[in-house]
């Protein structure tokens, strides 16, 4: 691996070979860069990913299919909503099981929490890389109630572990309702603030308007999702294109980038896409609050999950982008074969396209605003 | 918003109260006593040169001049470096302030001492050197760059007749001395051996050579309004009271007194100019691969240099020492008699005038951590034209409409007069705004200004 990579760069001459990574401060995790430099002007950039690999896959094949929720967490530790959800979709597609409502509405209300959660360490980071260390600190502030109220709805601050086949683990806890909506009351201040103090700071805009630029035919080329995917202007969202759990039921925008400061597709853009989302998100939770249907939070589900042979495929829209389950039954209690598909993977693929002609500084421009989580790459 | 989960605190036993009081009985002393000593021996010290005890030989008035300047050189570096740990932890509370965290809290009241805890840690760690690096070079390096930190403090006043040595070549001094530390940098980041502290090294040479140009030119100003390179001198000729400022008789002055302090932030490697350091980007940059002791050197002249900006900005553009209401000749007729010992109305003069120097000096560097908390980094190429493009016309236009402003207006007493008031005025409004602003943005997210939990 590492020799194909360095195959690929030439260092003759003025060109210096950069360890970009695995450790450094703004790589994310444990990712590396390979990087061809001339000076600060960055040649080429190759994505070295899999020091994170622990065969999450794999282990999805040798435990059960209710034994393997926990595992999901784990694939993206920043958003572990998402996971859960993908996968319990997908299972119960095998199962062609029916979810209650009500499941489904705490479903939407805990994924877009943790959406929430998920890019306030986004923009957080992104200020970070670019230098401004207060921003990051507020949204880790913010973050800290959701984690709060995630910890009494699921009794676990990171790894939730909250989905199950056929419904989720447990009902709103009491006043859990009023203290989330005195949460949002605050958090729709809160970003207005954010927007003050970072957004549209002279300096930080100077960092990111025309950065790395990334075209919609591009995007869709490389098979960009979510965030990055609409920070070029393309608009898509499995939440509404390809509706699915409570989705339908509510009514939100889907903010795309239209060049904020910039051009369509820059830095900015997928910034600024995510802060709009974290809004969005915030006006979904309200209704679903609002609409929550009474009866069950669980489905009947057969106590020793066994499908029957097939395959079954869930696509739902993480934090990250498209997060996709692909399940495979073979009739036994195990799966045969589980398959996950993340944003942030795909997402490395472009830095190769995107990064020449970048300087050093742009680079960790680039890395943070494409959101990428170094576990989700490599699960 | 969140609630708290933990139980209220047990009532704390006798023995715990008796500690707490102990700690910060401890924390006073040292934050009071270390500085007041430091303060008290820089004004007994001083003006000692000036003094001839009546009946001494010429021999024993030299002998105790020199043993005075001595005890004052190991004064004022013991100064640059308990300001630089004090500024350390002022800085820290500031910026746990900033993002609603808590902060030092170990050691000591408040944390205070945690400045002494780090130094003792840093001298007791190993003292590493890779083995690929220069070593002679790579030891060197921190030498130029404390050097080039503490020799600045000769030509500092830090009251009327507070100084170790008023040169008559004051200012082009510090400019000289301030340039050696880019050579310390130079040198850790070359012979680090790292490509990390090379890209710093490089970054931190372009970086603080182009920066000396606006501020070398910024500072020019200033002489030409004093018609001298002496510290004492540029002060003694402002006024004590805002409006005869040199930043605030002359909008050519205040523009200058901006570049000054841009470029003073620039070569300081302070936030948004933090590039040769930039941890997000180069790591550490040129102290990548520094550890213990040699470390410290380099964080105890990044942040005494917060002191050395300050101190030059003060004196150079707001009217360092002068007190108002205080001319220079009430100090003369306080001396009594050239060199005898000067009577205690004039040392109380002097503690005067150091405390409008400290109070504006501290106040700048809290500007400055303000600015280092709020702002992103900019990027190299960003850095290189904001100083090319901006900096160095807005200073050479500020340096000959200085010419033009001495010879048209400055010679009309009550045009000069008018100027400093008026540009006063708009200060005060400019701040009123500010703080309006602030205060606005504040109540917005429905917060409040809460200075409990200091």
């Amino acid at each position: 691996m590492e020799r194909l990579i360095l195959r690929r760069l030439q260092a003759d001459g003025e060109e210096m070979i950069l360890n970009f990574g695995p450790q450094h401060p703004s790589t994310h995790g444990v990712i590396n860069f390979m990087v061809e430099t001339d000076g600060e002007v960055i040649r080429k950039a190759i994505p070295d990913v899999g020091y994170l690999h622990r065969s999450i896959e794999k282990i999805g094949e040798q435990v059960g299919y209710p034994g393997f929720m926990p595992f999901t967490d784990r694939v993206d530790y920043v958003a572990a909503m998402f996971p859960n959800e993908g996968y319990a979709i997908a299972v119960e597609r095998l199962l062609k099981l029916e979810v209650p409502p009500r499941a489904q509405w705490l479903r939407a209300i805990s994924c877009e929490l943790c959406r929430i959660a998920s890019h306030l360490i986004s923009v957080g980071t992104m200020a970070m890389d670019i230098g401004a260390f207060t921003p990051m600190l507020h949204g880790v502030r913010e973050r800290e109630t959701l984690n709060d109220l995630m910890e009494a709805l699921c009794g676990a601050r990171l790894t939730y572990n909250y989905h199950r086949v056929g419904g989720v683990a447990f009902d709103l806890p009491e006043g859990w309702r009023d203290r989330t909506l005195r949460f949002l009351d605050h958090f729709d201040r809160f970003l207005v603030e954010f927007d003050r103090l970072i957004s549209f700071n002279e300096v930080f805009v100077k960092r990111l308007a025309g950065v790395a630029v990334i075209p919609a035919e591009l995007a869709t080329d490389y098979g960009l999702s979510g965030p990055n995917l609409r920070g070029s202007g393309v608009d898509w969202d499995l939440r509404r294109d390809l509706p699915y759990a409570a989705y339908p039921n509510f009514r939100f925008q889907i903010p795309v980038g239209k060049g904020f400061v910039g051009t369509v597709g820059d830095a900015f853009d997928r910034y600024y896409v995510r802060c709009l989302e974290m809004g969005e998100s915030s006006k979904i939770v309200r209704q679903a609050l609002e609409t929550l249907p009474e009866g069950e939070f669980m489905a009947k589900v057969p106590r020793r999950i066994k499908p029957e042979a097939g395959e079954a495929l869930s696509r739902v829209e993480s934090a990250r982008g498209e997060m996709a389950y692909y399940v495979v039954s073979d009739g036994t209690e195990k799966a045969a074969r589980v398959r996950v598909r993340t944003g942030s993977f795909t997402a490395m693929g472009i830095v190769d396209a995107i990064s020449p002609g970048l300087m050093v500084a742009d680079l960790v421009a680039l890395i943070a605003s494409l959101d990428v989580v170094a576990p989700e790459i490599d699960r | 918003m969140s609630q708290p989960l933990a139980q209220p605190l047990a009532e704390p036993s006798p023995a715990s109260k008796r500690r707490a009081r102990g700690v910060l009985g401890l924390t006073l002393a040292v934050g009071v006593g270390l500085p007041g000593a430091l303060f008290g021996l820089i004004v007994a010290l001083s003006p000692l040169r000036t003094i001839v005890p009546a009946g001494w030989s010429d021999g024993e008035v030299f002998l105790l001049h020199a043993v005075g300047l001595v005890v004052l050189a190991v004064v004022l570096v013991t100064f640059g470096a308990v300001i630089s740990g004090m500024s350390v932890w002022w800085e820290m509370r500031v910026s746990s302030r900033m993002q609603s965290r808590v902060g030092y809290n170990r050691v000591g009241a408040g944390g205070f001492l945690q400045w002494i805890a780090d130094a003792v840690k840093l001298l007791l760690k190993e003292d590493l050197v890779p083995a690929e690096a220069d070593g002679v070079l790579f030891r060197a390096a921190p030498y130029f760059v404390i050097v080039g930190f503490a020799l600045t403090f000769v030509v500092l006043p830090f009251g009327q007749s507070l100084i170790a040595a008023d040169l008559d070549v004051g200012l082009f001094y510090v400019l000289s001395v301030t340039a050696l530390v880019v050579v310390g940098i130079l040198l850790a980041g070359w012979s680090s051996n790292s490509k990390w502290s090379l890209f710093g090294g490089m970054r931190s040479a372009a970086q603080v050579i182009s920066y000396e140009i606006p501020a070398g030119l910024a500072a020019m100003v200033p002489v030409l309004m004093a018609g001298s390179l002496s510290m004492q001198t540029i002060i003694q000729r402002q006024g004590a009271w805002p409006w005869q400022w040199n930043a605030l008789t002359n909008p050519f002055a205040l523009v200058a007194f901006f570049v000054f302090f841009i470029a003073q932030l620039a070569e300081g490697n302070r936030t948004p100019f933090d590039l040769p350091e930039a941890e997000s980007e180069l790591v550490a940059g040129y102290l990548s691969e520094y550890s213990s002791f040699r470390f410290a050197i380099y964080f105890l002249v990044e942040w005494g240099n917060l002191w050395v900006m300050s101190a030059v900005a003060v004196t150079l553009f707001l009217g360092g020492w002068q007190v108002p209401g205080v001319g220079l000749d009430v100090y003369e007729a306080a001396r009594g008699a050239a060199g005898s010992i000067p009577g205690l109305g004039w040392w109380g003069l002097q503690v005067l005038s150091m405390l409008v120097f400290v109070a504006k000096t501290l106040f700048l560097v809290n500007v400055i951590i303000w600015i280092r908390w709020t702002l992103p980094r900019i990027r190299v190429d960003q850095m290189m034209s904001l100083c090319w493009k901006y900096l160095v016309p807005f200073a050479f236009v500020c340096f000959v409409g200085t010419l033009f402003w001495q010879l048209l207006v400055t010679a009309r007493p009550w045009a000069a007069l008018a100027t400093g008031v008026a540009l006063t005025g708009a200060g005060l409004v400019a701040t009123f705004f500010f703080l309006r602003l602030t205060l606005r943005n504040v109540s917005a997210v429905g917060d409040r200004v809460d200075l409990t939990n200091w």
